[in-house]
C-alpha cells in the first residue's frame, strides 16, 4: 500500500476552469490521476478536459463518488473551498493555493480538529504516490516506485530530493508536499504515524526547514514512536534572523527556530542528518545501512 | 509589512484602546510646535524607523544622541528633532547602515507606575492567536523568554470569540494587577486581541504596556506587523506602507514578482522556489562561499523575471560571481535555458556565471546553453556547481 492516494483513488479538482487548475489537471491525468470531476461555482453542466464540472462538492461526490479533493481556487477562496470538501465528506484535501490569509487558515484548521480528514498544504506542491496517483503540482517522472516515503515543507527541494533518491536506486512510497506557511493541516508527526504504519515504506525522508518547532517536535516523536529509518535535511542554516525567506513559515523569530536547534533535536532522536543538499540521497542510504 | 509606531499608535486610537497623546513632526519647528500644543512640562521626542532598539540605539554621526528622549521644553524637542531628522538612526535590528529618520513622535509624559509587555501572534503548535503578557516590560523580551521563560504568560483564543474576559482575570492574577485597573485590563486585553484579529495582523506588540499612577493601562510603544496574504482585504492597511523603510532591491525584487533578500557575500543565486533558494545558501557556504542573496524566482520564471533578477544581482557590488540553480518541475530546463540565454544579451554580465539544470527537460534545456555564444560555466549536480562557482568568485 501506501499513504493518503493510490490508484483507486477518485479526485475533483475544486477551481478546473482556472488556468492553474486546468493545466495541473491534464499533468494529473496524464499520470493516471483519475480525477473524475472539477467544481467551480457557477460553471455547473461545463467539461474541462472530458471531465464534468459541477457547481458543488456535495454534487461531485454524489454523482462520482469522488474521495479526494485538489484545490486551485485563489486565496481568498482557499479556505471556504476546503471547509466544502471537508463538509461533503472528502477524505483527502490538497490545497495547492499559495497566498492564504493565515488567519482564515486558523479558523480551518481548528473547525477540522476531530474530524475524519486530512488536509495538506496549503501552498504545497501536493501529494504524489509513484506509478499510482498525483495530486498536485510535482513532476511525475522523477518518482520511481519503491519504499522511501518523503515528507517535506518545501517544493522544488522535495523535487532534489526524489531526484537523488531515484538517482541512487531508492523509490518512494508516498510523497507530500506539506506546505510552507505557518499554519498548515497537517503535520510531520501526522504523517509519520501513516508512514510508520505503511507497510511499502521502508524509510522515511523529512526535509524541514527554519522557523516554527515541527521540526523539534517531530523528532521528539520519531525518537519515542517510530521503528523505521529516518534520515532528514533542514534548509536554511545561513538565514539571518528576522528575515522572511521566501515563505511566511520560514523566519528565524526571537531566536527560535534556527537550522542549528532543529539539527541538534534530529541528531538527539538518531536521526540521520544530510550536511548538504547534496547529501539527502546518501543520508537516507546511511539511515538503511545503520538500522541494518 | 511592517508600520511605523505613530500609524500604530492611530490604528489603537480607532480602536478605543489607550494611547498617550502625541503628535508627528517633521521639522525642528514642528516639534517646537508640538510640545507646546502638548502643554505638558515633559515630553519624549521618538525616532520614527521599522526597527526596534530605538532607545538604545545613536545616531551614526552623533553618538550621544539616542533614538528616544525625554525633553523639558519646546526649544529641547526642537533641538532633539533637529538631532533626529534626516539623520541615520543605527540600532541593534537596523545593521551598521541604520535606517533614516524621516519624522519623530513628539509624545506628552506619561506617569508610570508598573511597565508590563503585551504581544499577540499566531501560535503555529496550537493553531490559534494567543497573548502573551510580562510583568517584565520595557525590556528586550527575547532575554526574558531565553533567561526567565516562566515570567511571560500566554492565553490562546479563539479568533471569531476573542479573549474572554475570565482569561484575563486569569493574566492579572499573574501579573498582580488588582482593584480597578482590572477593568482597565480587560478593555484594553480584549480590544487589542479583537483589533489583531480584525486586521488580520502578524504581530501587535506592546512594550511597555504601562500601568499609570491612577491604575490605567496605556500603550507607552506600539508595533504591529501584518499578513501580507491578508493585505488584499485591508486597502486602507496597505497605504501605510513605506517604501523608504524597506531595502530597496527587495521592493524592486517584489515588484518583479521576485522573492529577495540581500546579504553579504559574494555569490549571488538565482533559484527557482524558495527550500532550494536557501538551500543553495547553505550549500554555498558549505564550501566555503558566501551567498549575496537569498533569490526565488518562482514556478513561472518568464524572460522578463530572469532579466530583472540577473540586474538585480548584478547591481550588488559585492557579487563576484552568479550561480543559477534550477531544479526544472512545471517549469521547464528550456524555458529557463531561452530565459537566461535572452537575459544574458540584455544585461551586461561582468562576472562569471554558472549554471546548474536539473528536472524536466534537461537534456534540451543544456543543449540551448551549449549552443549559445554565451559565456557560461555549467555544472552537473549540486556539489559540482558549489565547488565551480566558489572558485570563480575567487577569481
Amino acid at each position: 500500500m501506501s499513504i493518503l492516494i493510490n490508484k483507486s483513488t477518485r479526485v475533483v479538482c475544486q477551481g478546473i476552469t482556472g488556468r492553474a487548475g486546468e493545466f495541473h489537471s491534464k499533468n494529473c491525468l496524464d499520470y493516471g490521476t483519475k480525477i473524475l470531476a472539477g467544481v467551480t461555482p457557477g460553471k455547473g453542466g461545463q467539461e474541462v478536459l472530458g471531465v464534468p464540472v459541477y457547481d458543488t462538492v456535495i454534487e461531485a461526490v454524489e454523482k462520482q463518488g469522488v474521495d479526494a479533493s485538489m484545490i486551485f481556487v485563489p486565496p481568498a477562496f482557499t479556505a471556504d473551498a476546503i471547509l466544502e470538501s471537508v463538509d461533503a465528506g472528502i477524505k483527502t484535501v490538497v490545497a495547492i493555493t499559495e497566498g492564504v490569509p493565515v488567519l482564515d487558515m486558523v479558523r480551518v484548521y481548528n473547525a477540522i480538529q476531530g474530524r475524519d480528514v486530512n488536509l495538506i498544504g496549503p501552498n504545497c506542491p501536493g501529494v504524489i504516490t509513484s506509478d499510482e496517483c498525483k495530486i498536485g503540482i510535482m513532476p511525475g517522472y522523477i518518482h520511481k516506485k519503491g519504499g522511501v516515503g518523503v515528507m517535506s515543507r518545501s517544493g522544488t527541494l522535495t523535487y532534489e530530493a526524489v531526484w537523488q533518491l531515484s538517482e541512487v536506486g531508492l523509490g518512494q512510497s508516498t510523497c507530500v508536499g506539506l506546505g510552507g506557511d505557518p499554519i498548515v493541516g497537517s503535520s510531520f508527526i501526522d504523517l509519520l504515524k501513516m508512514y510508520q504504519e505503511d507497510d511499502q515504506t521502508e524509510a522515511i525522508m523529512m526535509i524541514g526547514e527554519i522557523g516554527g518547532t515541527a521540526e523539534e517536535e517531530a523528532a521528539a516523536f520519531v525518537k519515542e514512536n517510530v521503528t523505521k529509518p529516518v534520515a532528514a535535511f533542514i534548509a536554511g542554516r545561513t538565514a539571518p534572523p528576522g528575515k522572511r525567506m521566501g515563505h511566511a513559515g520560514a523566519i528565524i523569530s526571537g531566536g527560535k527556530g534556527t537550522a542549528a536547534e532543529k539539527i541538534a533535536a534530529l541528531e538527539d532522536a538518531g536521526i540521520e542528518v544530510a550536511q548538504s543538499p547534496a547529501d539527502m540521497g546518501t543520508a537516507i542510504q546511511r539511515a538503511i545501512a545503520k538500522a541494518g | 509589512m511592517k508600520i511605523h509606531e505613530f500609524q500604530a499608535k492611530d490604528l489603537l486610537r480607532k480602536a478605543r484602546i489607550a494611547v498617550p497623546e502625541s503628535i508627528v513632526a517633521r521639522s525642528s519647528e514642528e516639534a517646537s510646535a508640538a510640545f507646546k500644543q502638548l502643554g505638558g512640562p515633559i515630553a519624549v521626542v521618538k525616532a520614527q524607523i521599522h526597527a526596534g532598539g530605538r532607545g538604545k540605539g545613536t545616531i551614526k554621526t552623533n553618538p550621544d544622541q539616542h533614538g528616544v528622549q525625554l525633553v523639558k521644553s519646546a526649544d529641547e524637542a526642537a533641538t532633539v528633532a533637529g538631532n533626529l531628522l534626516g539623520n541615520d538612526l543605527v540600532t541593534i535590528q537596523t545593521g551598521p547602515k541604520g535606517h533614516t529618520v524621516q519624522q519623530v513622535l513628539v509624545e506628552a509624559g506619561c506617569d508610570i507606575a508598573r511597565e508590563l509587555y503585551l504581544g499577540i501572534v499566531i501560535d503555529r503548535a496550537c493553531g490559534l492567536p494567543v497573548l502573551m503578557v510580562s510583568s517584565e516590560g520595557g525590556v528586550n523580551i527575547e532575554d526574558v523568554a531565553a533567561n526567565t521563560p516562566e515570567l511571560i504568560y500566554k492565553e490562546a483564543f479563539d479568533p471569531d470569540a476573542g479573549l474572554q474576559s475570565y482569561q484575563v482575570r486569569k493574566l492579572c492574577h499573574r501579573l498582580n494587577i488588582t482593584g480597578k485597573s482590572v477593568r482597565s485590563a480587560d478593555a484594553f486585553m480584549r480590544s487589542m486581541c479583537r483589533l489583531f484579529v480584525e486586521l488580520d495582523c502578524s504581530l501587535a506588540e506592546i512594550n511597555p504596556l504601562v500601568v499609570t499612577g491612577e491604575g490605567e493601562l496605556i500603550a507607552l510603544d506600539a508595533k504591529i506587523g501584518f499578513d501580507d496574504n491578508a493585505l488584499f482585504r485591508h486597502k486602507n492597511i496597505g497605504e501605510l506602507r513605506d517604501l523608504g523603510e524597506e531595502d530597496p532591491a527587495e521592493v524592486r525584487a517584489g515588484e518583479a514578482g521576485l522573492s529577495y533578500v540581500q546579504l553579504d557575500g559574494s555569490i549571488g543565486c538565482l533559484v527557482n522556489g524558495a527550500g532550494l533558494a536557501m538551500s543553495t545558501m547553505d550549500l554555498i557556504k558549505l564550501h566555503g562561499g558566501e551567498p549575496a542573496n537569498f533569490l526565488d524566482v518562482g514556478g513561472s520564471a518568464q524572460v522578463e523575471q530572469v532579466t530583472e533578477a540577473f540586474r538585480i544581482l548584478l547591481d550588488d557590488k559585492n557579487v563576484k560571481a552568479v550561480l543559477v540553480n534550477i531544479f526544472g518541475g512545471i517549469m521547464r530546463c528550456t524555458t529557463i535555458a531561452n530565459a537566461i540565454v535572452e537575459s544574458y544579451k540584455q544585461v551586461k554580465f561582468n562576472v562569471p556565471l554558472v549554471v546548474r539544470l536539473e528536472g524536466t527537460e534537461v537534456e534540451q534545456g543544456r543543449k540551448i546553453l551549449a549552443e549559445s555564444d554565451i559565456d557560461i560555466i555549467t555544472a552537473e549536480g549540486l556539489t559540482d556547481a558549489a565547488n565551480k562557482v566558489v572558485a570563480a568568485a575567487a577569481g
